[in-house]
């Protein structure tokens, strides 16, 4: 008797499928970076350099830092408070918190960055209240926080929601009642418990808000050395022909998400124990 | 002292999980929450810990050592809980799950490293897990975790023992090994203890005395003896093992239940009305001939003889299924087989109308 497995595919189709998936990656994911690296060095390392150390680039990646290491805690925040509020309470609305809180993910982000406008714009709602106590959000770094807060709203809570419901709160009920306090509570046994998933959602924000284009795009103004960030930046110099600087700039953007593509991985090999823990501890298993 | 709960109602929404619910549980003493699902044991022993709070109500009070702890906080209870899942630390190792307790102490009364570190080993020992201590949770069985979490639970020196479900997440061998295990260990540190439990052998095994709840509200009180053998209501005796149930009615001041005769209670039962006899397995008796006892008539449809005892399964003549439990030696005295014709006899029954028993 031959020891071939039942659902074991001919070889042609196993090869098939794999060069399938392999070429596609290459064609549409490889080959494009490999393009914007060689572009950007293609008037070589001195260009390259001088392209990074241009003023406007470094306030660009300055207002893009600022703008994401605020967006960043606060949608840390948010996301730890919602999935709390998800997982641990019953209330009236819980669904419409759920589903409003993936709105960002399914509108366009040029359509939250119009809609900033008709808020805090000259002619918005709000608009003249503001700029009558001298405060301007459009075409500031508030407006472009604000439009980066939006659109990387979900991705902490989203993280946490699933994990924390999955590990309910006897671990909790338990410390209470061996007599920690809240605090305590929060640091010693909630925060343990979710902490690499915290961290990838913290990751997967962040690389979102540093790459953000189409809402910042609307409500900044693309006011040089003032209101641009990375991706703009980037927009801006292809616009004026300048390839190889646009490119290089690029460079940087695609290098930092390298980064946070790295660091996303291994937070995803320290988490896995932590979800097998949970399936090794039979939790609710009515 | 122990634990006493006064007048307590609880309900979450429409549903109502506590009605009235009063109880004593004797200092010392090791006693069973028993009932089906949903009879709200679970939420009384929440509610004794501080995890639930009772509805509002002047008269309800819970009492821990005499002390009024009705609006004291959880933590401050000095109560130990078990939780059915256990809920022990997942990033804490089995020693730091059980100091726990003792590390999260105000200042004042914290014992030094030193103490913590004896007093841990002490309930290590008492666990029979010392060589585990620097184990995770995940890295051990279910019976171990079950043990971690009453050591962590007994380490705050608790005025009480709260354990919901402790054995309900186990399987059935390691079940029993725990149970008695358990009823050792409350022999030697007797702290009063109240256990939740939906599975009768197990709170008649181990426990003192039983409380049987139904729906929010508490059927009886007893020792294992007396809620077996009395039990107060059709409930109690239904749940506390099989039952055979005949239907039948008041007739001239006699229960009918087809050719089985009995006298009804005196006075209180009413012409016509409808009466129910539960009869245990083992209060049955098969004979080949009536002489002269009352009982009825009834075909035998299958003997299971595998096992510590016969069970005969059979058909009343009035169409109820019937099931008798006899020893092997009664059981060789007189042998049937399937679709004999026999004769059924009660040794003793309980006769219950509507709120009323003998």
């Amino acid at each position: 008797m031959s020891a071939r497995r039942v659902c074991q595919d001919p070889p042609l189709l196993r090869w098939g499928l794999t060069l399938l998936a392999v070429g596609y990656l290459a064609l549409f994911i490889v080959l494009p970076l490999v393009t914007l690296f060689a572009n950007a060095l293609s008037k070589g390392w001195r260009a390259y350099w001088a392209a990074i150390l241009h003023p406007d680039t470094l306030d660009a990646v300055r207002l893009t830092l600022l703008a994401a290491g605020i967006a960043v805690p606060l949608n840390a925040l948010f996301g730890l408070a919602a999935a709390w509020a998800v997982a641990r309470f019953e209330f009236r609305g819980k669904n419409l918190l759920v589903t409003l809180m993936d709105l960002p993910l399914a509108v366009s982000p040029v359509v939250a960055g119009l809609i900033f406008i008709l808020v805090f714009g000259a002619h918005g709602w709000l608009g003249p209240w503001l700029a009558d106590r001298g405060w301007q959000i459009i075409f500031a770094l508030p407006g472009i926080v604000i439009a980066t807060l939006f659109v990387t709203l979900p991705y902490v809570a989203r993280e946490l929601i699933p994990l924390m419901q999955a590990q309910g709160s006897e671990e909790e009920e338990a410390a209470l009642v061996l007599g920690a306090g809240g605090w305590r509570i929060f640091f010693r046994i909630t925060l343990p418990n979710i902490q690499w998933s915290l961290l990838y959602g913290v990751v997967l924000c962040t690389a979102r808000a540093l790459g953000e284009f189409g809402a910042v795009s609307v409500v900044s103004g693309h006011i040089r050395g003032e209101t641009n960030t990375l991706p703009l930046h980037v927009e801006i110099l292809y616009n004026e022909y300048r390839f190889a600087a646009a490119f290089a700039v690029a460079s940087l953007l695609s290098a930092l998400a390298l980064v946070t593509l790295v660091v996303k991985r291994l937070l995803e090999w320290k988490r896995e124990p932590q979800y097998k823990a949970l399936a090794a501890q039979p939790f609710g298993e009515a | 002292m122990g634990i006493e709960v006064r007048r307590i109602y609880k309900s979450f929404g429409q549903f109502s999980a506590l009605r009235d619910v009063s109880l004593e549980v004797k200092d010392g003493e090791l006693m069973a929450l028993l009932g089906p699902s949903g009879s709200g044991k679970t939420t009384l022993l929440r509610i004794i810990a501080g995890l639930e709070t009772p509805d509002p109500s002047e008269h309800s009070a819970v009492l821990i050592d005499g002390q009024d702890v009705t609006r004291v906080e959880a933590g401050v209870r000095r109560v130990g809980f078990v939780f059915q899942h256990y809920a022990l630390f997942r990033n804490m190792t089995v020693f730091e799950n059980i100091a726990f307790g003792l590390r999260v102490r105000p200042r004042k009364t914290r014992p030094s490293r030193a103490e913590i570190q004896r007093r841990v080993g002490e309930l290590l020992h008492l666990i029979h897990l010392e060589s585990l201590a620097d184990r995770y949770p995940w890295q051990l069985s279910g019976g171990q975790r079950q043990r971690v979490a009453l050591a962590r639970a007994l380490a705050i020196e608790p005025r009480v023992l709260l354990l919901d479900e402790p054995f309900g997440a186990l399987d059935a061998k390691v079940r029993q090994g725990l149970r008695r295990w358990l009823r050792k260990m409350h022999d030697e540190v007797h702290v009063t203890s109240l256990f939740v439990t939906h599975d009768q052998e197990e709170a008649l095994e181990v426990a003192d005395r039983i409380v049987v709840m139904n729906e929010g509200r508490i059927e009886q009180v007893g020792t294992p003896d007396e809620v077996f053998h009395h039990p107060a209501s059709e409930f109690v005796m239904d749940f506390l093992g099989n039952v055979n149930l005949f239907r039948g009615r008041i007739e001239n001041g006699k229960a009918i239940f087809g050719s089985l005769v009995l006298d009804a209670p005196g006075g209180s039962a009413s012409e016509g009305q409808a009466a129910r006899l539960l009869v245990r397995p083992h209060e049955l008796e098969i004979h080949a001939h009536s002489e002269g006892r009352p009982g009825l008539r009834a075909r035998v449809l299958r003997v299971h003889s595998a096992g510590p005892l016969v069970r005969v399964e059979l058909e009343a003549e009035t169409g109820e299924a019937l099931s008798v439990e006899m020893t092997h030696e009664r059981f060789r005295q007189t042998p049937v087989a399937r679709n004999d014709h026999v004769y059924v006899s009660l040794r003793d029954a309980r006769l219950f109308l509507d709120d009323y028993s003998i």
